[in-house]
């Protein structure tokens, strides 16, 4: 692929990315039983839910990362088992939690490994591989770290790194594990705009698994939330965010308001002994 | 916000480009010294008439063509292999400490020669067939020790692989040690090989040697993007299109034919590819494109250092270059193990 | 406000009975049967050799008829090594995996066997020294090892853990090529009795030798026997130890030092032998289940090993000639492999 994926004309609902029947184990432990989720394409979705829910799990199986004991993921209405390795690749990109990288590594060199699926033995690194890294550089706003190394950057920095890594690989579908977990409130929004824009600006469609409501609500088209391993709402986050669906989701007693700058819903929450 | 890491800083690309350019002439140097040096010292300038215009009543040249020569250039095959399968096995399980020495792959080779030589009775005619036991033998023991230390499980801890093959070296050695103490017949050829020295016929093993070792660098050459990718982890390298099984059959392989015949060759020697590898990433950074090549390098400078040494320490008789490299060896290992954080792959 | 209760009247404590706890009546089965076992391997063991004795025979023998010199001065030495040593071993790991909180933590893995094993080597290749020389050598290179692992493997933010295995294997392996090295530089008889010897072996083991291993136990047994109470302490922590009023490096040192001592000692005797500091204590801790390192326990069962492997490797048949620290190390090797199988341990 030379190009960025072109930004759809129309607002399309219609899903690239499905699940059907999904089961996902990890040794005897069921994580996920019989799910069905279709990811609206071109669009930003938000995976919300508590803690061990099965948010990540399911992530890692729509990336083929993780194998689904039973039922299919399709992409683009081929089943990911029946795609060669690399052409997933080059279609579904996915940035896990906590990423490690080698020591010493400087951020062009990481950045270069993500053109990995795009290259050959006898095509190691052409003048596309070269356009890609930079224009991923440039979109996630690190274009003058290239020669740093990661160790020296501070933790947004290396996150805006690491979200430019994920972008080589040059993916219509981007999925994010828990992107702006370890970071703090400011570099947090950093993250949440980028990928608005790689949304709105290159078409990408984004599913990031979020821990926080009120970003989800406001970053996001389209909200799953997942409970004990099951989806128990999905939709736009005016539709899904309501306080009785928080309360049997999370155990909190809350209202929900709207935001004051962007009119999505916010979760307030009751508390007893707060002042 | 996180404070920004002070760590030592890698040589700049300039002062990289010196550091390589350096380790070739190490490596010359290194070169004719181990044609020069000996219980005979023999100076470079015969070196030279013996290459180029040989003599053949000449004692001297005699010994340069004959004996320097080809023990310098098995020399050379050895120390390729274990840098190169000391690289790709601390890309692999992501250890720092991970070689096949320490792993008891070459203690694995070892087994399986004498094996070999038991059951079918004689090694002094088994030729080839040497290569293919050793092979065996640490096919089997790279297989035992991935399995057993867990590095195949995520988030494992790196001490469990090394103990696992320091388990798994000492049973391999003791179960060598018991066949060659039971069958004298085995231990008479043994006494040129199992030593780790170069001090045997050097000649008629560097064809055999050569082939296998050339496949295995060339597998190695080829894994480099997928270790490249494989290191950020294992869920990125799956993402970004390492096809798991074939990495690890792809290095196995590798692996394999590295130790198998550097070890059918000279017998086990330990450390150098857990020295090759770390220096060599300490100069030009976590690439494995740069890396593997000049941890090949190194490890060849660091086994002819070794034998040039144990020619010289001991006058007149010889020290097995597999000594003086667990004497280099242990302390680096130690020194690697001492460090605040032992280093992330 | 809420309203205080009245607290409830106190009832007398019910009456309980003493009863021995399981755990402490599972470790003294254990004890039992292993003297049994002990005692019976004993036995076999004085029958058992380059021909064998029926059971009749050996009492006839031990009282001065037929075959008397055979066991007296070849198989009675033997056995009785087999246990002191295997005692001095299974002690010796017990304690350092003890202080080490690892179960890792056996003066096998960690290198103070080999060094044990160098200072002998350097006193009879090239000192050319008498058995007492070489037993004191074995017993100072183990210290200087220990000492000098200890040092490299001392974090200055509390206990080594891992690291201290690392340092030690590190040194290990250098000290065996240290031995190697002193091998080479010797020659002739002197060299070929070193070769031999660093392969540890009970076959025509002397009188001299298990006196030394015997002098090793008497010695340093006593030690940890007093000092095991405060062991046991010290494995709940040294905040809880030390607040408790254990003298923390007091007993560190000292029982370390009786610790290299047993090692040191079995390694003059017999030569090195690994994975039985390793393994004795690992498996009376599962067949007994106690809840802290059982020292006698340990004792016991690494004299049992050993006499168990020596027996086996004197029955194998004739032509494989296998000395015991190699059974102990295929044996041994293979045990420490399983217990790293076995997920729950990381």
């Amino acid at each position: 692929m030379t190009t960025l994926p072109e930004i759809p004309d129309t607002a399309t609902t219609a899903a690239r990315l499905t699940g059907a029947d999904l089961t996902l184990r990890y040794g005897d432990r069921t994580v996920v039983a019989d799910l069905d989720v279709a990811i609206p394409d071109g669009r930003v979705t938000a995976i919300v839910g508590p803690n061990a829910c099965g948010k990540s799990t399911l992530l890692r199986a729509l990336s083929r990362v993780l194998t689904p004991t039973s039922g299919v993921v399709r992409l683009d209405g081929t089943a990911l088992g029946d795609l060669g390795t690399k052409e997933v690749a080059r279609r579904i990109a996915l940035l896990p939690q906590a990423p490690e990288a080698p020591d010493g590594i400087t951020v062009a060199d990481l950045v270069g490994r993500g053109r990995f699926p795009h290259q050959t033995f006898f095509r190691q690194w052409s003048d596309d591989d070269e356009a890609a890294v930079q224009r991923a550089l440039a979109a996630a706003g690190v274009e003058d770290l290239a020669e740093r190394q990661l160790d020296e950057l501070s933790g947004g920095q290396r996150q805006r790194v690491w979200i430019a890594t994920v972008l080589a690989q040059d993916t219509p579908v981007l999925l994010l594990d828990e992107p702006t977990t370890f970071l703090d409130i400011g570099h947090q929004f950093e993250v949440l705009e980028l990928c608005r824009e790689l949304n709105e600006d290159h078409g990408v469609t984004v599913v990031a698994v979020l821990h926080d409501l009120q970003q989800a609500a406001r970053y996001a088209d389209h909200l799953v939330v997942m409970a004990d391993g099951e989806i128990v709402a999905e939709g736009p986050p005016a539709d899904v965010i309501d306080a009785p669906l928080v309360e049997r989701v999370f155990g909190l007693p809350c209202r929900v308001v709207p935001d004051p700058v962007a009119g999505t819903p916010m979760v307030v929450a009751l508390g007893r002994r707060s002042r | 916000m996180t404070p920004p890491t002070t760590r030592p800083r890698r040589p700049g690309p300039v002062g990289r480009r010196w550091a390589v350019v350096g380790v070739v002439a190490l490596l010359l140097v290194l070169l004719v010294a181990s044609v020069a040096v000996g219980s005979r010292s023999i100076d470079p300038a015969t070196v030279w008439d013996a290459l180029t215009a040989p003599d053949p009543a000449d004692d001297e040249h005699t010994t340069v063509r004959l004996l320097r020569i080809p023990r310098t250039a098995l020399i050379v095959l050895v120390g390729s292999a274990l840098g190169a399968a000391g690289t790709v096995m601390q890309a692999m399980t992501r250890n720092p400490l991970a070689e096949p020495g320490l792993l008891g792959v070459n203690a694995g080779a070892a087994a399986g020669v004498v094996t070999g030589g038991v059951v079918t009775g004689s090694l002094a005619t088994a030729g080839l067939w040497v290569y293919v036991y050793a092979m065996v033998g640490a096919a089997c023991a790279a297989t035992a020790v991935y399995a057993l230390g867990g590095a195949l499980s995520k988030g494992s801890n790196p001490v469990r692989l090394v103990l696992a093959g320091v388990a798994l070296a000492a049973v391999l050695s003791a179960y060598t040690s018991a066949v060659l103490v039971s069958f004298p017949e085995v231990f008479d050829w043994f006494r040129f090989w199992d030593t780790g020295s170069f001090q045997g016929p050097a000649a008629d093993v560097l064809g055999p040697t050569a082939v296998l070792v050339g496949a295995g660098l060339l597998v190695s050459l080829a894994l480099t993007r997928s270790l490249n990718a494989l290191a950020l982890g294992p869920e990125l390298g799956r993402s970004l299109g390492v096809h798991p099984r074939r990495a690890w059959l792809g290095s196995g392989a590798a692996v394999v034919l590295l130790a198998g015949s550097a070890t059918a060759a000279a017998g086990p020697i330990a450390f150098v590819g857990l020295v090759a590898p770390l220096v060599a990433r300490a100069i030009v950074g976590p690439d494995y494109r740069r890396l593997l090549p000049l941890a090949v390098l190194l490890a060849v400078c660091v086994l002819l250092a070794s034998d040039v040494v144990g020619r010289l320490l001991v006058l007149p008789s010889e020290l097995e270059a597999s000594i003086v490299c667990a004497l280099l060896g242990a302390p680096f290992f130690i020194s690697v193990v001492r460090r605040r954080r032992v280093p992330r792959l | 406000m809420r309203p205080v209760t009245a607290a409830p009247a106190p009832t007398r404590p019910a009456r309980t009975r003493t009863r021995l706890p399981r755990l402490h009546r599972r470790s003294l089965v254990t004890g039992a049967v292993g003297t049994v076992l002990l005692v019976g391997l004993f036995l076999l063991g004085l029958m058992t050799g380059s021909t064998t004795l029926g059971a009749g025979e050996v009492v006839t023998a031990l009282g001065g008829g037929d075959g008397s010199a055979i066991l007296w001065k070849v198989r009675l030495p033997r056995t009785v090594a087999a246990v002191v040593i295997g005692a001095s071993l299974g002690l010796s790991g017990a304690v350092f995996q003890s202080i080490s909180r690892n179960p890792l933590g056996s003066p096998d893995l960690i290198g103070f066997i080999t060094g044990a094993a160098t200072g002998a080597v350097i006193a009879i290749a090239v000192l050319g020294a008498q058995p007492w020389a070489v037993s004191l050598a074995a017993v100072v290179g183990g210290l200087v090892t220990a000492v000098v692992v200890l040092l490299l493997a001392h974090r200055r933010d509390g206990a080594p853990g891992y690291r201290l295995i690392l340092v030690g294997i590190g040194a290990g392996a250098f000290l065996q090529a240290v031995n190697q090295l002193v091998l080479t530089r010797t020659d002739g008889q002197m060299a070929i009795a070193a070769q031999v010897w660093l392969v540890g072996s009970l076959t025509a083991i002397s009188w001299t030798d298990t006196l030394v291993a015997v002098v090793g136990l008497a010695a340093a047994a006593p030690v940890v026997a007093l000092l095991a109470r405060h062991l046991v302490v010290m494995e709940l922590g040294d905040d809880f130890a030390g607040q408790v009023g254990v003298r923390l490096q007091g007993v560190r040192i000292g029982a370390m030092m009786a610790a290299t001592g047993l090692a040191a000692a079995a390694t003059a005797a017999a030569g090195p032998i690994s994975f039985v500091a390793l393994a004795a204590p690992h498996l009376v801790r599962q067949i007994a289940r106690t809840p802290a390192t059982p020292f006698a326990l340990a004792a016991l069962s690494g004299a049992v090993l050993l006499l168990a492997a020596d027996i086996v490797s004197q029955s194998l048949p004739a032509g494989i000639r296998v000395p015991v620290a190699l059974m102990t190390g295929v044996l041994g090797g293979l045990y420490l492999l399983w217990l790293l199988t076995r997920s729950r341990w990381r």
